[in-house]
């Protein structure tokens, strides 16, 4: 190292130090579990420790591509994470365009702050919600539904509403959050551009297609790309609340398979070896997809 | 004439605006004031699915009855010294980590920053973390709740995109000329203009504290330490009711009552967030609006 540099870090010991316990904690909780997902290609044995159990090459991978269920659980992981995207994703942008049309100032403060509420209930809270909401005799689905002359049906115990259930719930609880960075982005579109359409004619309905919709398009894309590096790490927790052994046929998904066998049944090497396939697909899709925007357009995340 | 047919589509675009708008309100609001209302009502008539809108034959035994509950209230407890603890840990520690790497004059500041980013991206999952919390010996207790979600990467990136905008660089040099250390210029002049960022993580982090039930699920086995979502889930979703002081009435009523309660449960449960909320709705906007800045 030159002295110079050396003369800079001196500067600014003070400020390593204070850096030195938040990257510590990013070591020990971040980056020792990426060395710990070898065990993935080892036989783990507690025992030994991670460096000393033997090396069982790809045979947990195999072990989970052949085994029956290694379809199904691909299918309801990657069914339900499009399903999420596609109407979890564009509906915040509706939102947000649709509180930004708002001429009344109280309403538009009543939509957002009412909006939001559902954000800061818990899971557990949500899924409960979704229990009793779907019971036959009195839950208030079935007498919404029984006023259009459905069948009373108990949601939560078939496989068929799971998704839905699932789907449509998370947009009820996220929808208002998820739109703020929309509304920020919309605020920050020139007003003058409004204006020029204004003079040249355009109804409100061109203005939202011609100027806010690509005012929001970056805002969308980083959004888009975060989500895609996400996609098959879909609400765990959720979904676990969410099974029970009705449902389980379109309702076990990776997650909530590496928790059953990893952490209830301690096979520990097999469900880092599903989990670490995860995470490959994971990022694979979010390098795919940063380079597919970024080609078409100049946004990228890095 | 062309003006005033323009007149009339803007009225029109007005109104379905707001059909929408009302629409949307009621769809997000209604199961919320129906919880709220079922919660006051008697069990009997929630039951029967005569409770729509407004409470009926209002009374307040449910709620007495979950206040009863020994479980409720000891995770009451638990959740709230991990709210309290754990907050002040995500604090300290964020603004650790953010307040150097906002600098521009620190060295390293892109290569720690990557090295700090790309745990979004990429990290070990549910196994290797769980297997590193049994190792380094915290399983089973109040510190596997708090150190593994120590920071978030999220809320580190807000941090820092937060100063890095509000302090400008020459403040920094002016307080070097001073003689200023860097530690003190951080508590004398960056966090005394940074109460509204304060705001945003502490609000952030306790919500998340408060609702959480990952931690515990994988890293608790003894009861006592179990924080109120875990008693929740054990109450609504599974069902354990008997323990509620049920004792003295009938099978049937009991039944009642257990589905009774549970509009109750969700209410006490939700309710010490919900009453947060308008008091920094405006920090929370803010909050997100400053990590939109950069993705």
């Amino acid at each position: 190292m030159s002295k110079r540099t050396l003369k800079r870090i001196y500067g600014k010991l003070d400020l390593f130090l204070l850096l030195l316990i938040p990257l510590a904690w990013y070591v020990v909780f971040k980056y020792i579990p990426m060395y710990g997902l070898q065990i993935a290609f080892r036989r783990f044995n507690p025992s030994l420790g991670i460096a000393a159990s033997p090396w069982a090459g790809m045979r947990y991978f195999n072990q989970f591509f052949d085994s029956y269920y290694f379809w199904e659980i691909i299918y309801n992981t990657i069914s339900l994470s499009i399903y999420q995207l596609v109407i979890g994703f564009p509906i915040p942008i509706v939102l947000a365009l649709l509180i930004n049309e708002i001429q009344s100032k109280h309403l538009k403060k009543t939509i957002q702050n009412i909006t939001y509420i559902p954000h800061f209930l818990s899971v557990v809270v949500v899924v409960s919600m979704l229990n009793l909401f779907s019971n036959v005799d009195y839950g208030i689905f079935n007498r919404f539904f029984g006023l259009f002359g459905a069948p009373a049906v108990d949601y939560m115990a078939k496989a068929q509403y799971f998704q839905t259930l699932f789907v449509s719930s998370t947009v009820w609880q996220s929808m208002g959050f998820n739109s703020i960075i929309y509304i920020a982005a919309l605020t920050a579109i020139d007003s003058t551009l409004y204006e020029a359409a204004t003079i040249d004619g355009c109804s409100r309905f061109q203005k939202i297609l011609h100027i806010s919709l690509p005012g929001l398009l970056p805002t969308i894309l980083i959004l888009f790309i975060m989500r895609m590096g996400s996609l098959m790490e879909i609400g765990f927790e959720k979904v676990l609340l969410m099974q029970n052994p009705i449902n389980m046929s379109s309702s076990e998904i990776i997650s909530t398979f590496i928790y059953k066998n990893g952490i209830q049944k301690g096979q520990f090497s097999y469900s880092a070896a599903v989990g670490f396939f995860n995470s490959i697909i994971n990022f694979g899709l979010l390098v795919i997809s940063n380079s597919l925007v970024k080609k078409f357009t100049k946004t990228s995340l890095w | 004439m062309a003006r005033r047919s323009f007149t009339t589509d803007d009225q029109v675009f007005n109104s379905v605006v707001n059909v929408f708008s009302i629409i949307t309100i009621l769809i997000v609001l209604y199961p919320l004031v129906f919880v709220l209302s079922a919660s006051f009502s008697d069990p009997d008539l929630v039951l029967k699915g005569e409770v729509l809108l407004l409470p009926k034959g209002i009374t307040l035994e449910p709620y007495r009855m979950v206040l009863q509950n020994e479980k409720i209230w000891l995770g009451y407890r638990n959740t709230i010294v991990y709210t309290l603890l754990g907050t002040a840990i995500n604090l300290v520690m964020t603004i650790m980590l953010a307040y150097p790497l906002s600098r521009k004059d620190m060295p390293f500041r892109r290569a720690i920053t990557l090295f700090v980013v790309f745990t979004m991206y990429f990290n070990g999952g549910m196994i290797p973390t769980y297997l590193l919390v049994r190792d380094i010996g915290i399983y089973d207790s109040i510190w596997a709740i708090i150190l593994p979600v120590a920071i978030t990467t999220y809320n580190f990136i807000i941090a820092k995109t937060f100063f890095e905008n509000s302090i400008p660089h020459e403040m920094y040099e002016s307080a070097m000329i001073d003689g200023s250390s860097n530690i003190r210029t951080l508590i004398s002049i960056v966090l005394p203009v940074s109460s509204s960022i304060i705001a945003v993580l502490i609000l952030f982090y306790s919500v998340s504290h408060w609702n959480s039930y990952f931690s515990a699920l994988i890293y608790l086995r003894d009861e006592t330490l179990f924080p109120l979502q875990i008693v929740l889930r054990d109450i609504l979703l599974l069902g354990q009711t008997e323990q509620m002081g049920t004792n003295e009435v009938g099978m049937g009523d009991k039944i009642k009552m257990a589905e009774g309660i549970k509009y109750s449960v969700i209410v006490v449960s939700s309710l010490p967030v919900l009453i947060l909320y308008p008091f920094v709705q405006k920090h929370f906007v803010k909050g997100v609006m400053i990590g939109a800045v950069k993705g």
